[in-house]
C-alpha cells in the first residue's frame, strides 16, 4: 500500500492510504495522522483520519504546500514501521432493532427504496444472504465494529465490522437519500455502519435505535459534560439488542442522567487479530463483560 | 438589551470567523460564507475584525435597537432603512435606542453582513459564536434568529459614523461567475472528455444553495473510467470509500450535478471529487445567487496562492483606508 497525495485547494492535503476499505488501512491512516498530530507542525488547522485515507488541513500563510507534501511524506515513512497496536476502549451500545420509529420513517421513503415491499432489514437479511432477520440482528450484533472514522455531521461515527471480508455486512444506500432519519437510527451503507448523531437528512438504511444519545451540545449528558462528541476513531462497538422494554428503562435513565455507557478500556493488536478473529474477538468481549 | 427581533428574515444566523479544529469530529469550521464582507462590517464599527454578525441570506430582518449603537451593513446590496429611512450600505452609521433597522428588497449578492457595535455577545462555544444549525451548535440557542429574540450586544467601542469602504474595494459578483479550482482529489476518476466539458460547459446555481454547499446544474453528465469497484465504496461509479471532503471540494453525486461544499460542510461522505475551489473564490460563491451563470477554471498551485494573496492584500487596503 503506497498513499496517493493530492492538494485539495491550497489549504487541504488529501491522502487515500487505499482505494477500497480494510483495517490495514485504517490503521495507518491512523497512525499517520496520530504521528502528524505529535510532530505539532506549524500551520496544520485540522487532522481529520478517515477509513483508508484521510486530510490535513493547513494554512498555506504558515506553511508552503510543498514543504506540507514534504512534511506528510516523511511521516508515512515513519508510519510504515509503527506496530499496529492501539489503547483503545470497548463500548456496549444497545439497539432496539426494528423500532417504531424508524419503521415509521423509511414507510414514508419507500419510493426512493430499491425493494419498497420490504422494510430495510428484511432486504438487507435478504440480499447478504440470511433466511430470518433474527439472524441477520445475530450477525450484526455478534463482531464488534471498529470506529473508522467520525463526521458527516455533528460526531457521527462510520463503524466497520471486525470480521472477515466475506462475513462482512454490505447493503447499497437509498436510491435516492430521505429528507429525514431519526435522532440515534442504527444503519448501514455500503460496509459501513453508523449512528445517526442528530436527526436529519441520510441514505444509510435503517435497522433499529439506540437510546443512548452520542452527541450534547448542551453538554449537559454526564458521560458528554467534558466533551459533546461521544466517539473517537479507533473505539470498538459492540451492539446490544434489546426489547421495547429496555428501550424504555434507557431512555428514562438518560433522561434523568443516570445512564452511563458500559465501557472498558482495551489495547487492540491487529496483527493477533488477523491471526485468530474469532478468538480475539471472544477474548475482548470477556473484557467488556467481566467473565 | 440588545437588539429585538421583529422580523427574522429568510435564515439570518450568528456568524464570526468560524470554529476551526473540529472537522475531524464532523463539526465544520461554520463562520461567515463571505469572510471578506464580515471583516469590513467589523472594521467599519470598530470592532474586533472576528467579532459576530449577523448573516442574512436573500432578504433583510427587522431589528429594534433597544441601545444605542453603531452599525454597518456590507456583502450582498441590501438597502437598509432606519425608521424608514434609506441607508448606505459598506458605511458606519448610527442607531439610537428605539429606532428599527430594517432592509429594502435585494439588489445583488446573496448575503448581508450586519455588524454592531461591541459585536453580538452569545455564548462562545468551542471557540466561536457561529451558528451551526444542524449540530444545533453556536449563535443564539444553536438556531437562525426568530420574532421575539432578544440578541446580546457586547460593550460598544464608540467609533464614529461616516466611515465607508471605498466602492472600488468591495467585492460583488456581476455576471457570468468564474469559479477558480485545483483539479484533483479523484479526477482520474471521469474520462479525459468529461473532464473538458466539465471546464467548457455553462453551468447555473441551483436553487439548492445554502451555507452547506452550492449545487449547480446545466453541464452535460460526467462519464467515468470504467472500474471494478473497490470493496467497501458502493456500487455507483461515483462512489467511493466514505473519505474526508476538502471546504470548496466539487463532488459530483451520479456524475450529474456538481456540488461545492462551503463553510457548514458535511465532513466526509462517499461520493468521488474532481477538485476543489481555491481558497480565494470562496467567498464569492457566498454571494450568488440561484441561476448565476459559472464557469469553471483549472488553476494551478502557484495562481492559487497569488489569488489568495491578493485577496489578502485587498483586505488590507481596507484596513488601511479604516483603520
Amino acid at each position: 500500500m503506497e498513499n496517493r497525495y493530492s492538494f485539495g485547494g491550497d489549504e487541504h492535503i488529501f491522502v487515500e492510504v487505499n482505494e477500497e476499505m480494510s483495517l490495514e488501512a485504517f490503521f495507518k491512516s491512523l497512525s499517520i495522522t496520530t504521528a502528524v498530530k505529535e510532530a505539532d507542525i506549524k500551520g496544520v488547522t485540522e487532522i481529520c483520519p478517515a477509513n483508508a485515507s484521510f486530510q490535513i488541513k493547513f494554512d498555506p500563510d504558515v506553511i508552503k504546500p510543498d514543504d506540507m507534501l514534504a512534511e506528510l511524506k516523511s511521516l508515512e515513512v515513519a508510519a510504515e514501521s509503527a506496530e499496529s497496536r492501539i489503547a483503545t476502549r470497548i463500548v456496549e451500545v444497545p439497539v432496539y432493532y426494528q423500532d417504531p420509529w424508524t419503521h415509521e420513517t423509511l414507510m414514508r421513503f419507500r419510493e426512493r427504496h430499491q425493494d419498497p415491499n420490504a422494510s430495510d432489514i428484511e432486504y438487507a437479511a435478504r440480499i447478504n444472504g440470511y433466511d430470518t432477520v433474527d439472524d441477520f440482528i445475530k450477525a450484526h450484533s455478534g463482531a464488534p465494529w471498529f470506529v473508522s472514522m467520525v463526521g458527516f455531521v455533528s460526531g457521527l461515527p462510520f463503524l466497520y465490522q471486525m470480521v472477515e471480508r466475506q462475513r462482512q455486512i454490505q447493503v447499497p444506500k437509498y436510491l435516492r437519500p430521505r429528507t429525514d432519519t431519526p435522532r440515534l437510527t442504527v444503519g448501514i451503507g455500503g460496509c459501513f455502519g453508523c449512528v445517526y448523531s442528530v436527526r436529519g437528512a441520510g441514505g444509510y438504511q435503517m435497522f433499529g435505535i439506540t437510546p443512548m444519545p452520542i452527541f450534547d451540545p448542551k453538554q449537559e449528558i454526564n458521560y458528554l459534560s467534558d466533551f459533546m462528541v461521544f466517539f473517537k476513531p479507533g473505539d470498538i462497538v459492540k451492539w446490544k439488542p434489546i426489547g421495547r422494554e429496555e428501550y424504555d428503562q434507557r431512555v428514562a435513565e438518560v433522561d434523568a442522567n443516570t445512564f452511563t455507557p458500559l465501557t472498558h478500556d482495551v489495547t487492540f493488536d491487529l496483527a493477533e487479530f488477523e491471526k485468530d478473529i474469532d478468538g480475539y474477538n471472544a477474548k475482548l468481549m470477556e473484557g467488556l463483560y467481566g467473565n | 438589551m440588545g437588539i429585538n427581533v421583529i422580523n427574522p428574515g429568510l435564515a439570518t444566523t450568528i456568524q464570526d470567523l468560524g470554529r476551526p479544529g473540529y472537522y475531524h469530529l464532523g463539526i465544520p469550521i461554520g463562520g461567515a460564507m463571505d469572510r471578506f464582507a464580515l471583516h469590513c462590517a467589523n472594521l467599519l464599527v470598530g470592532n474586533d475584525e472576528g467579532a459576530a454578525c449577523l448573516e442574512c441570506v436573500f432578504m433583510g430582518p427587522e431589528l429594534e435597537f433597544t441601545q444605542d449603537a453603531t452599525v454597518a451593513i456590507t456583502g450582498a446590496d441590501l438597502p437598509p432603512k432606519v425608521d424608514g429611512e434609506p441607508q448606505d450600505t459598506w458605511t458606519s452609521l448610527k442607531v439610537k435606542a428605539g429606532q428599527v433597522l430594517s432592509f429594502d428588497f435585494l439588489k445583488g449578492g446573496a448575503r448581508a453582513y450586519i455588524a454592531v457595535s461591541g459585536g453580538i455577545d452569545v455564548p462562545v462555544q468551542l471557540g466561536s459564536r457561529s451558528t451551526y444549525a444542524i449540530g444545533a451548535l453556536g449563535g443564539y440557542e444553536g438556531r437562525a434568529i426568530a420574532a421575539g429574540d432578544t440578541l446580546p450586544v457586547g460593550q460598544d467601542a464608540g467609533v464614529a459614523e461616516g466611515r465607508s469602504v471605498p466602492a472600488a474595494m468591495r467585492r460583488m459578483p456581476t455576471g457570468p461567475v468564474e469559479l477558480r479550482m485545483i483539479p484533483g482529489l479523484y479526477w482520474h476518476r471521469i474520462t479525459k472528455e468529461a473532464g473538458e466539458h466539465f471546464f467548457d460547459d455553462m453551468w447555473k446555481v441551483a436553487p439548492e444553495c445554502d451555507r452547506m454547499g452550492y449545487r449547480f446544474r446545466g453541464g452535460r453528465p460526467l462519464d467515468f473510467v470504467p472500474r471494478e469497484q473497490p470493496f467497501g465504496a458502493g456500487s455507483d461509479p461515483s462512489n467511493i470509500v466514505d473519505a474526508c471532503y476538502p471546504y470548496g471540494s466539487i463532488q459530483v453525486p451520479g456524475g450529474t450535478e456538481p456540488i461545492v461544499l462551503h463553510r457548514d460542510a458535511v465532513s466526509g461522505g462517499g461520493y468521488f471529487m474532481l477538485g476543489t475551489v481555491i481558497s480565494a473564490d470562496m467567498d464569492l460563491i457566498g454571494q450568488m445567487q440561484p441561476h448565476t451563470e459559472t464557469k469553471f477554471v483549472s488553476v494551478d498551485m502557484d495562481q492559487a496562492l497569488n489569488a489568495r494573496h491578493e485577496r489578502a492584500d485587498a483586505l488590507q487596503k481596507v484596513r488601511d483606508v479604516l483603520v
